[in-house]
């Protein structure tokens, strides 16, 4: 159900949405201070209720990731936020970070004072260099205002907020490869566990998590967890509140759309997004980021013996409410919640091979079945596109990737695996008119 | 020559190494300092003085260079431009905008016009997918580029010396 909110976006069209004034006119600093008069505890307790599923890609429950920092302990905590933006088709993070910082460092304030950190680390992308311009001046705003540094809102719990830099690696949004870089060296993953919540940052408890799941907090604490959660159609998932949409591709408004969760694909392709390019037919869609499976309208729900799901089974995917456990249900992921839509005008094999060429070059290259596997499936679609594969090459695509699945160090794999064996078996007939053709039946670009 | 920074940049590494609890979280962002104040890369006295600064060995910070792609070990153009050529941007020109940016330059992806004033780069994803196509210019963002809207661009970089 399409159901449009304002609560991160209220400031986006406002010359001056990005300063302090405006925002305090909407009731800006409010939430922090009222978090900061209550227990530790208490504020935990109201952000479970909220139901803020991780909105970097995994949909863990923020509240719930809160709670797994010790409660006492001889080493400082951290609160680290993912603002690595990098998963293609995903452009969310970046519009709050410059359109309503504030939101941010209100919810770092929040998140630091429930985790029992003094420090926050925001690890920023180099190439977000506007970005980073905002989040230091919303901090030395804050700091004027005295709602930073010693003596936040008077209350004597010091905290601090960084903005920290990366420089050029889209691994370095997986979390623990974060850590590393954080701490000043190459942005490998690390093996878990030790989870971040007993050894984070500097070897520290700490907790890592997205822009966009911070940025909510405030609003979160304005409302009252339980209020916001019921704002969502998928309150009974534990999927709460409102969020950002993207969507890009062949549609005719891409953009970042704010929502109540519920929305479905279609209301975010047709009615957020204006329908497909030059009103051709969708062919497929990536519902959340290039590392989810690719799903086609054609497909339905079909989750019978699953009572949660009762109303939606034998539906169109297309009117599924977009949540975590929904699209896990249908075999997908909602990843960013950031769809890449794709009109049947355009040649689904240069899209797989458009992102496979992608994981292939981010690879950190630490395990072997992701390092050598990406480039193996990479080199067999340069093939396919050239006109020049087999149809037993076509069929390894598929060893190649279940081999990677759940053979490595970090989440990567799975999500360079996820595209490639979800393509391959549903756009099979596409892949294999290269093969049989030889190239000659690719008549189609991929822009549309 | 040995590589230093000025007072002022010393200052701001100063107050980089301030934010972290030890010398080597400082190491990325001191680097991109090094690398800004130094025609925009990073070579070997680079690294020398900032496995000085931060008490790290050159192996740990020439390993940390290597890694990420925006440490440069030559010298680029004066200007670097970096066209997105991800999903997103694909499905909406970037193949065009990148072709256009190769012939106004005369140079290939990868290479340096012949005067030093331009390095010609791909870019992965860069959170701009609902502005596609896009491209950075130093470290400013262009998007919902049209070809025309590159020429602009790209005039102005060819006309400052
Ligand atoms: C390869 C890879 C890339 C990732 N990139 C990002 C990213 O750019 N931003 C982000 O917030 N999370 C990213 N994640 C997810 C993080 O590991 C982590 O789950 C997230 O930051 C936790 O925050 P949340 O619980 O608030 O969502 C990535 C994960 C993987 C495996
Ligand atoms: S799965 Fe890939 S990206 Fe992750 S640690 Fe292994 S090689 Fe690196
Ligand atoms: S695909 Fe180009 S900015 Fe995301």
């Amino acid at each position: 159900m399409l159901k449009p909110t304002t609560y991160l976006t209220h400031s986006y069209d406002k010359p001056e949405g990005f300063r302090i004034a405006p925002y305090e006119a909407q009731g800006g600093y409010q939430s922090a201070r009222k978090a900061l008069g209550m227990a530790r505890e208490a504020v935990i307790e109201e952000a479970k209720k909220a139901h803020v599923r991780g909105r970097g890609g995994a949909g863990f429950d923020c509240g719930t990731k809160w709670s797994f920092m010790p409660k006492e302990s001889a080493k400082p905590h951290y609160l680290v936020i993912n603002a690595d933006e990098g998963e293609p088709g995903t452009f969310k993070d970046r519009t709050i970070m410059e359109r309503n910082p504030h939101s941010l460092i209100e919810g770092c304030l929040i998140g630091c004072y429930a985790i029992g950190a003094h420090a926050c680390y925001i690890y920023v992308r180099d190439e977000l260099h506007l970005s980073k311009a905002r989040l230091w001046g919303a901090i030395e705003e804050a700091r004027t205002k005295g709602y930073l540094g010693k003596t936040p809102f008077g209350k004597a719990y010091p905290i601090e907020i960084y903005v920290h830099t990366g420089a050029g690696a889209y691994i370095c949004g997986e979390e623990t490869s974060l850590l590393n870089s954080l701490e000043g060296r190459r942005g490998e993953p690390r093996l878990k566990p030790p989870f971040p919540a007993q050894y984070g940052a500097f070897g520290c408890p700490s907790t890592v998590n997205n822009v966009e799941t911070i940025a909510i907090m405030p609003t979160v604490f304005q409302m009252g967890g339980d209020a916001f959660s019921q704002l969502s159609a998928l309150h009974s998932f534990n999927d709460g509140g409102s969020r950002l949409f993207g969507v890009s591709g062949h549609v005719k408004r891409p953009g970042v759309y704010e929502a109540c969760v519920g929305l479905t694909l279609r209301e975010l392709i047709y009615d957020l997004g204006g329908g497909i390019t030059s009103d051709r037919k969708l062919l497929a869609v990536i519902p959340g980021g290039s590392s989810c499976p690719v799903m086609r309208p054609e497909e339905t729900v079909n989750l019978p013996n699953d009572a949660r799901f009762g109303e939606f089974n034998g539906q169109s995917i297309l009117d599924l409410p977009l949540g975590v456990d929904t699209f896990r249900g249908i075999g997908s992921m909602l990843g960013t919640c950031c769809a890449i839509v794709l009109s049947d005008a355009a040649d689904p094999t240069l899209a797989i091979h458009n992102l496979m060429r992608f994981y292939r070059h981010e690879s950190c290259g630490q395990c072997t079945p992701c390092r050598e596997g990406c480039g193996w499936i990479e080199r067999i679609l340069d093939k396919v596109v050239a006109g020049k594969a087999t149809l037993e090459e076509l069929n390894q695509i598929h060893e190649i990737a279940s081999d990677i699945t759940g053979n490595t160090i970090c989440a990567f794999g799975d999500g360079a695996a996820q595209p490639a064996l979800s393509f391959v078996r549903k756009f099979r007939k596409e892949l294999e008119d290269y093969v049989v053709s030889g190239g000659s039946s690719q008549t189609r670009t991929l822009v549309a | 020559m040995a590589f230093a920074l000025s007072a002022e940049t010393e200052k701001e590494l100063q107050a980089i190494l301030a934010r972290y609890p030890n010398k080597m979280a400082a190491c990325i962002p001191v680097l991109h300092l090094c690398q800004d104040t130094n025609e925009n890369y990073v070579n070997d006295d680079v690294i020398q003085f900032v496995a000085e600064k931060l008490e790290l060995s050159a192996a740990h910070v020439k390993g940390v260079v290597t890694f990420y792609t925006l440490f440069n070990q030559r010298k680029p153009g004066k200007h670097q431009v970096w066209v997105c050529r991800t999903l997103s941007c694909a499905m909406r020109g970037a193949d065009k905008i990148l072709h256009h940016c190769e012939k106004r330059l005369g140079i290939h992806v990868g290479q340096t016009t012949p005067d030093g004033k331009i390095t010609l780069r791909t870019a992965e994803c860069l959170a701009s997918c609902g502005t596609a196509p896009m491209m950075q210019v130093n470290k400013d963002y262009f998007e919902n580029l049209t070809v025309e809207d590159v020429d602009r661009v790209l005039d102005r970089l060819l006309l400052d010396a």
